[in-house]
């Protein structure tokens, strides 16, 4: 248990400073989230249609800039190597590196969401559905970041890769969250939305270390 | 407690190359031996084939009765060229951090920071210390948390002659108390040890 602590005290500091950390990922959430309306019209009514989906989009791309080095750096100075010789599973390993990537980048996203959606004009009782999507949205953006991560260890430009691979399979929780926040926006259920994005990040903390574990071996042999 | 390593008929391949076949080693609790061979002769790989992280192309890796997963998880260290510390983190941290990992606590840390002269400079970090003193914190791993088999990748290279020696006792005191080691070596070790020479 200790040895899983230190772990997760270690990879939230790495994510912390990785690439300029969750500060470099809450800017740009907030210049994606300005040059929106520059793009769309700044035609209030229009935007308070798109605001909480374009919010949505926005914290999807963020989560993605710090996730290329999630096991790249660790891949590259051996510590991986080190990370694999230990009685902790490889699986758990894996876990705890997206966990402390959540933690260091989605929350403060979580936070940063929904002022970026009522700034674009969202209505402010959207707010805490917001925060609560981006925050399990998150989870499920780290965990199956994570995998496209461990799959384009070793590659040149791994970064680009990991976006290639892992875009696709931010399509679910992006329409599940958008789903949910729209169906509250419209004054329609909402719940159900919200708990598909919970089982999607579910299902991803459940399957992604599996997979990030596996092309971690792969990409060591 | 890991006391034997038996290596037999092994050949290891590393990109598409036949690196050497039909090596040979048997250790026993207390001996090391001396890998040599030119650059590139297979030295790093043979030691992370027994650290488990290549594949085999033929042979065995056995280490007595002990299960391989357990023996690789809880009873060997491996220190490399590639040591795994972060430069922008503390060596307290990387210490510590390490020392956890690998099954040891903060006291034992602390023995080990002693131990290699690291105290004064556990609150730097990494990237502010020279090749011996980062060699050091990479090696107190192996006295912070107490593992048999010792897999060492020229070890000596970048400590001057007074450390040397100093690490030479240690692992002189490691193969006293039961351990084994095997390094990757270019130049003689300061201890006994059985030499294999390792070419195709």
């Amino acid at each position: 248990m200790s040895r899983a602590l230190a772990l997760l005290r270690r990879e939230t500091a790495l994510a912390w400073g990785r690439g300029g950390g969750p500060l470099v990922s809450v800017g740009f959430y907030a210049g994606v989230a300005t040059l929106l309306p520059l793009a769309i019209g700044p035609e209030p009514a229009r935007l308070v249609a798109v605001a909480p989906g374009a919010a949505w989009v926005a914290l999807a791309l963020a989560a993605l800039l710090s996730l290329d080095r999630l096991f790249e750096r660790d891949y590259e100075d051996g510590a991986l190597d080190l990370l694999v010789m230990s009685p902790t599973p490889l699986e758990i390993t894996c876990a705890i590196k997206c966990l402390g990537q959540w933690i260091a980048t989605a929350a403060p996203l979580a936070l940063a969401a929904p002022i970026a959606a009522i700034a674009l004009g969202a209505e402010p009782r959207l707010a805490p559905l917001i925060f609560a999507c981006a925050l399990v949205g998150g989870l499920a953006f780290s965990f199956v970041g994570g995998i496209g991560a461990a799959l384009s260890l070793g590659a040149r430009r791994g970064g680009l890769l990991t976006a290639v691979i892992v875009l696709p399979l931010f399509v679910p929780p992006v329409i599940f969250g958008g789903g949910a926040l729209d169906a509250m926006a419209g004054g329609l259920p909402w719940a159900s939305g919200f708990l598909l994005l919970s089982a999607y990040a579910a299902g991803a903390m459940a399957l992604g270390p599996i997979a990030m574990a596996a092309a971690c071996r792969n990409a060591l042999s | 407690m890991i006391a034997d390593l038996e290596i037999g008929n092994l050949a290891l391949r590393r990109g598409g190359r036949l690196l050497f076949q039909g090596l040979e080693l048997r250790l026993k609790a207390g001996e090391a031996a001396a890998l040599t061979g030119r650059n590139g002769a297979g030295k790093t790989s043979l030691l992370r084939a027994i650290a488990g992280l290549v594949g085999l192309e033929a042979g065995t890796i056995g280490f007595g009765d002990l299960d391989p997963v357990l023996a690789r998880s809880d009873h060997i260290h491996l220190v490399g060229h590639q040591d795994g510390q972060k430069p922008a983190r503390t060596v307290r941290e990387e210490l510590d951090f390490w020392t956890l990992w690998t099954g040891g606590t903060s006291a034992s840390a602390e023995m080990a920071a002693r131990a290699f002269e690291l105290t004064p400079l556990l609150d730097l970090e990494v990237r502010r210390l020279s090749a011996g003193q980062r060699r050091r914190l990479a090696l107190a791993r192996l006295l912070a948390a107490p593992r048999g088999l010792w897999l060492l990748d020229e070890p000596l290279s970048p400590l001057d002659a007074d450390w040397r020696a100093r690490f030479g006792a240690m692992m002189a005191q490691h193969l006293a108390g039961g351990g084994m080691i095997v390094a990757a070596v270019h130049d003689p070790l300061p201890i006994p040890a059985k030499a294999l020479e390792i070419s195709a």
